[in-house]
């Protein structure tokens, strides 16, 4: 349960990340919060050659600011203080519903909203919300930046659309007026069998597929969950059903 | 590499492995095995520190990335003299603890809250402790020492 060896480096700057990616590629894992990374490297089911340390980035901002109509995270954001922002209880009430389902206050006090996102596991809270806001995800790296909309960035299970070079500077979320969050797990804090973001018109499904699953509300036929270790795809339908008519009643 | 810890106050230049845990250096490097080491993913709990303030993983986080940090173990709370800290005491009031394998990271996880924890309700409290694992207790006596603690600090006249 430790860590196989690997060199580490730690950027001060953006432009020095772009650099070393631009180097290491797909050699190199970007460390963030580290909340899923450390845990992955513990018990190695990852062993990067190269491990890039965003945490001394300088002037980087703690907390998420306002941008055209947005919130916008950068790299360094803890869930924490996305949790305590006044800016996002005021203009991403979804958000502020999905973040205390997140692990606990112990892990959201170091786990960033991007790294979160940019991590894309489909059991996780953040990547639905973001799907479901159809937000966008600032992508950068040594040959240019571009930006991805959440519809085009989850390819797979933990896979994103980015090159190896890339990596996401910011995520964006759209402000709305309403939303709601639900989700079943085991334990509370665990990883959770079915969950659901909603927002008027539109629902996006945690765990019940290898992305985030965005649908509109009468189009819940067309999830197709698989049998695994946890639960039935039975049963995970029928979580959906009951969470999603649960969240479109408190919106 | 070398990093600068600030561990309860006091300055260590430590010499550490890239690959090292915080909860490995605190433990084997520095001697402060307070902090207990269980799982290892960050699920039981029990390696929980303060980090500029805020609870975290000692597991989840390298050493190196707490280069410069102010950290917060067990071993900080009680007096230099060995009074024990108020919240220590309202656990070994309470019955807070039977085996104590995970009581050092309930008490740093209740150790920024507990002065609210009175006026919490009792979900709200629960919410707050509940990524610490205890196999003894059954969290009861754990609770109510957490919401016990500031009343003994007053009493303290502290």
């Amino acid at each position: 349960m430790k860590p196989a060896p690997f060199a580490y480096h730690r950027p001060r700057s953006r432009e020095e990340v772009d650099r070393l990616l631009a180097e290491l590629g797909a050699e190199a894992k970007l460390l963030a919060g580290g909340q899923s990374l450390i845990p992955i490297l513990n018990m190695r089911l990852a062993a990067p050659a190269h491990v890039v340390d965003l945490n001394f980035l300088e002037d980087e901002p703690a907390q998420p600011v306002a941008r055209d109509g947005a919130v916008a995270f950068g790299p360094l954001v803890r869930m924490s203080a996305a949790e305590r922002s006044p800016l996002v209880a005021e203009r991403l009430p979804l958000l502020a519903a999905a973040l205390p389902h997140v692990a606990h206050p112990a892990i959201r006090s170091r786990g960033t909203v991007t790294g979160s996102i940019a991590h894309a596991d489909p059991a996780a809270e953040l990547p639905a919300v973001m799907a479901v806001l159809e937000g966008e995800a600032s992508v950068r790296g040594a040959r240019g930046a571009r930006t991805v909309p959440a519809r085009d960035l989850f390819v797979a299970h933990l896979e994103t659309s980015l090159e190896p070079d890339e990596w996401i500077d910011e995520v964006r979320l759209p402000a709305h007026e309403r939303g709601a969050f639900e989700e079943f797990a085991r334990r509370r804090g665990d990883y959770a069998l079915c969950g659901v973001a909603a927002v008027p018109g539109a629902l996006a499904f945690v765990g019940m597929g290898p992305v985030p699953i965005r649908l509109g509300p009468d189009d819940l036929g067309r999830l197709e969950p698989e049998d695994d270790i946890h639960a039935t795809a039975r049963y995970r339908l029928w979580l959906a059903e009951r969470l999603a008519r649960r969240a479109q009643e408190s919106l | 590499m070398e990093v600068t810890l600030r561990v309860n106050g006091t300055v260590h230049p430590v010499e550490v492995e890239p690959r090292r845990l915080l909860s490995d250096v605190l433990r084997h490097g520095l001697g402060l095995t307070g902090t207990h080491v269980g799982c290892e993913h960050g699920v039981c709990g029990c390696c929980t520190v303060l980090v500029d303030g805020e609870p975290a993983r000692s597991c989840l986080m390298l050493a190196v990335t707490a280069d410069g940090a102010d950290i917060r173990t067990v071993e900080g709370l009680a007096a230099p003299g060995g009074e024990l800290h108020p919240l220590q005491e309202a656990f070994r009031r309470h019955h807070g603890l039977q085996c104590g394998f995970c009581t050092p990271g309930f008490l740093m996880t209740a150790l920024p809250i507990y002065r609210e924890a009175e006026h919490m309700g009792d979900d709200e409290l629960r919410e707050a402790l509940g990524g610490q694992l205890c196999r003894c207790t059954g969290y009861v006596g754990i609770v109510a020492a957490v919401r016990a603690a500031a009343a003994i600090e007053r009493e303290r006249g502290g």
